[in-house]
């Protein structure tokens, strides 16, 4: 054309001015979002069309939404114009230089975990080479399972190899206009996994995320999208550490499950990101969505969290029972020390026929936090002989704390049964003496008591899970009674 | 091996002992009788350091140290074992992985290595069988869902492999069919060592039939209001406390 666009010009010399071009090998993008920094995250991925006009249509979409003010959480407004949205591989001068520039206390906690020494530096985001041992576990893992046909890989590579089924499944689940958090995710999302489990095959391992920790650095918007085909099988774990820092970090994750018929899907997750510290200085605030689709008939959905970490934390796995005969479950430990404040619960979502749902809730409040259940059970018109159990309960330690439940039914099929148990307890001083009239000391006693009250919980998780959440809830409970 | 000198306690404000004196020594069992609120289970948790309790006055001794400046844990460590009046509920903690991580803390504790799992239940298939324990009761939640029976069964199977120096029974006999009390008292006699002591508190003259003491007091208006033979029990089983505490009025 020849008449020269002033508008189109006028863009493109103020993205100049804003260096985008430029800073491109730093890899680094100042503060704040627009429709060029969206471009730029998906330009430096090198992403197909379609996912870049994916990214737009949710950033447009944003800026018409909210911050939802729903939840039983108090927090300081969060400036999205301070984020930086994209500060990927950042380099390795960025962080501490060793361990000895690493807050003690926090080495202390990893030790106790057990971590090793190498894994612990990754963990408080020193840049060690050694972190690349890691890696370099999950690739091995990762071509033994490929001969299988499955593919697990970050999204990023998923996007890169497998742009079709990406294209297939991205958003079918949690739609780019669900929620602010998820859109602005979808929006700006940085990386995370993918996994594709095909017909008939049960997945030979549990596919474990918690080595891809150094890159968690990176990952305040990671996307992971998990697709068992019919009759398939795979369980999911997902750990995450953060580093301590001064300053609220803002999480917004995505999670997508879609089970075909037959399938299962087990995903579970210990999250232990960093929760503040006595004075409700630092920590992140968790804010994700997390939704399974049973799409096919006779498929399954189960969620397993123990949430331990983040200064808030908003979060609600659900489970949309579309299937006839499709299964869903939600097995949650959350627990509030501090000032944590903890708003989570899921959404069982009766759409088939024959559906059923569990849900087991416990909630720990220690110290100064906060913790609330809010679950939605809904049975639609046609969902025929629906079921669902659900179990709430709180255990208080001190009076300083707090624990909140927010059930919300909603049944349109008569035939529907739908029950729910709720208990507030104590741990009693005549507990704590009996266990030290034993010899248990003080310490331990608790934990004790308090791994009795998730054990319906641990026992969903996979073994190794289950003693790291074991040790995760000790740790984090020390000093709470006394 | 026990010395309580004088010991004075009050409850909110209230003293409920005032100024007991006993001596326990290894070897020998001592029968505690008295009327409902004399101050009996005050006694067997101010001795194994529960909180709530307000020391006034006066000494313990356990095996020559202060027994008052030691944690609860630290008493069961050295050797305290209290049998509960009301054994608690812990939902979700298995019986026996409790009773494991009780011997493994005072082993601990000792310097001793931890038992092993094969160790340990060599220990506890032996100890049930004395008590006729029904064994589905070590799958459950510490006391979860008990009978009041079954219950201090536990308490007497814990007893059991805890083997400690000194074991106070706060009235473990009551609520007890008398099937349960013949096994409970078979459980304690077999207990029955030159180097332990036990402690019987109990409200009723029907144990000691089972577990014979060498010594028996009453304890009345906050002390020891009379002390005696296995006769002494017998007499109070005929006539009541009432003349005890008129005895011990008039004194
Ligand atoms: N926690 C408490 N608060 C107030 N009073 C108490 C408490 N525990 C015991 N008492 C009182 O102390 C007295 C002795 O009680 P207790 O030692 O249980 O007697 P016993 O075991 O001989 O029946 C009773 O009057 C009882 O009411
Ligand atoms: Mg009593």
């Amino acid at each position: 054309m020849d008449t020269p666009n002033t508008e189109i010009d006028a863009l493109v010399r103020r993205e100049y001015q804003h260096g985008f071009v430029t800073d491109l090998e730093s890899d680094t993008v100042p503060p704040g979002l627009d429709e060029d920094v969206v471009r730029l995250i998906s330009r430096k991925k090198q992403e197909p069309a379609f996912l870049t006009e994916w990214r737009l249509r949710a950033y447009r979409h944003w800026l018409t939404m909210s911050e939802p003010r729903w939840a039983n959480l108090h927090h300081p407004p969060i400036d999205y114009d301070e984020i930086s949205y994209y500060s990927a591989p950042k380099s390795k001068d960025d962080g501490p230089k060793s361990l000895d520039e690493v807050d003690p206390k926090l080495l202390e906690t990893y030790e106790k975990l057990g971590i090793p020494l190498h894994e612990r530096a990754a963990l408080a985001g020193v840049a060690v080479d050694a972190v690349f041992d890691s890696v370099s576990v999950a690739t091995t893992f990762k071509d033994k399972l490929a001969e299988q046909g499955i593919v697990f890989c970050s999204f990023s590579e998923a996007v890169r190899e497998h742009p079709a089924l990406v294209e297939a499944y991205l958003g079918t689940v949690v739609p780019y206009t669900d929620n602010f958090f998820a859109t602005l995710n979808s929006a700006v999302f940085s990386d995370g996994s993918f996994c594709y489990v095909p017909k008939g095959l049960r997945c030979p391992m549990e596919l474990s995320t918690y080595f891809r920790i150094n890159a968690a650095k990176t990952g305040q918007f990671e996307r992971t999208l998990v697709v068992a085909d019919e009759g398939s099988y795979v369980s999911y774990l997902e750990g995450c550490t953060a580093p301590a820092r001064d300053e609220n970090q803002l999480h917004a994750a995505v999670v997508e499950l879609v089970a075909l018929e037959g399938a299962e899907i087990k995903y579970s997750t210990v999250q232990n990101w960093y929760p503040g510290d006595e004075h409700g200085t630092g920590g992140i605030y968790n804010f994700v969505t997390k939704r399974g689709d049973c799409r096919g008939n006779g498929s399954k959905i189960s969620w397993t969290q123990v949430e331990t970490g983040s200064a808030i934390t908003w979060k609600y796995p659900s489970c949309i029972l579309r299937g006839d005969d499709s299964v869903g479950a939600f097995y949650s430990v959350a627990l509030s020390n501090l000032r944590q404040q903890a708003d989570t619960g899921t959404k069982m979502i009766h759409l088939g026929r024959n559906t059923r749902s569990t849900v087991v809730s416990k909630g720990i409040s220690a110290g100064r936090g906060q913790n609330s259940y809010r679950g939605l059970v809904q049975i639609g018109k046609g969902a025929e002989n629906a079921r669902n159990y659900t179990q709430c309960d709180s255990l208080l330690m001190g009076d300083r704390c707090g624990a909140h439940t927010f059930p919300y039914m909603e049944v349109k099929n008569p035939s529907a049964k739908v029950e729910h148990e709720a208990t507030t307890s104590k741990i009693s001083d005549d507990q704590l003496f009996y266990c030290r009239q034993r010899g248990i000391g003080e310490e331990d006693a608790v934990s004790m008591i308090v791994n009795g009250f998730c054990k319906e919980v641990f026992r969903e998780l996979p073994m190794e899970f289950a003693v790291e959440a074991q040790k995760l809830l000790e740790v984090s409970l020390e000093g709470a009674v006394g | 091996m026990l010395e309580i000198r004088d010991l004075r306690v009050a409850v909110d404000g209230k003293d409920i002992l005032t100024g007991l004196d006993l001596r326990v020594a290894p070897g020998e069992v001592h029968a505690i009788m008295g009327p409902n609120g004399s101050g009996k289970s005050t006694l067997a948790h101010v001795l194994a350091g529960r909180d709530g309790y307000e020391v006034t006055g006066g000494e313990i001794l356990f095996e020559g140290r202060p027994l008052l400046d030691l944690a609860p844990e630290e008493r069961a460590c050295a050797g305290l074992f209290l049998a509960f009046q009301y054994p608690v509920e812990i939902p979700g903690v298995n019986n026996t992985y409790f009773l494991k991580a009780a011997v493994n803390a005072i082993r601990k504790h000792r310097g001793e290595p931890e038992l092993d799992a094969m160790d340990f239940l060599a220990l506890v298939r032996e100890k049930l069988a004395v008590l006729h324990m029904d064994e589905s009761l070590l799958k459950r939640g510490v006391n979860v869902g008990f009978s009041g029976g079954e219950k201090k069964r536990n308490e007497i199977f814990q007893l059991a492999i805890m083997e400690p120096r000194l074991a106070i029974l706060d009235e473990t006999d009551s609520g007890l069919d008398i099937d349960a009390l013949k096994d409970v008292a078979k459980g304690v006699n077999a207990l029955r060592s030159p180097e332990r002591a036990i402690i019987l508190v109990t409200h009723y003259q029907r144990l000691l039939d089972h577990i014979v003491p060498d010594r028996v007091h009453v304890l009345s208006g906050g002390r020891i209001a009379t002390s005696g033979g296995q006769d002494l029990a017998l007499e109070l089983e005929s006539r009541g406390y009432e003349w005890v505490r008129e005895a011990a009025a008039g004194a």
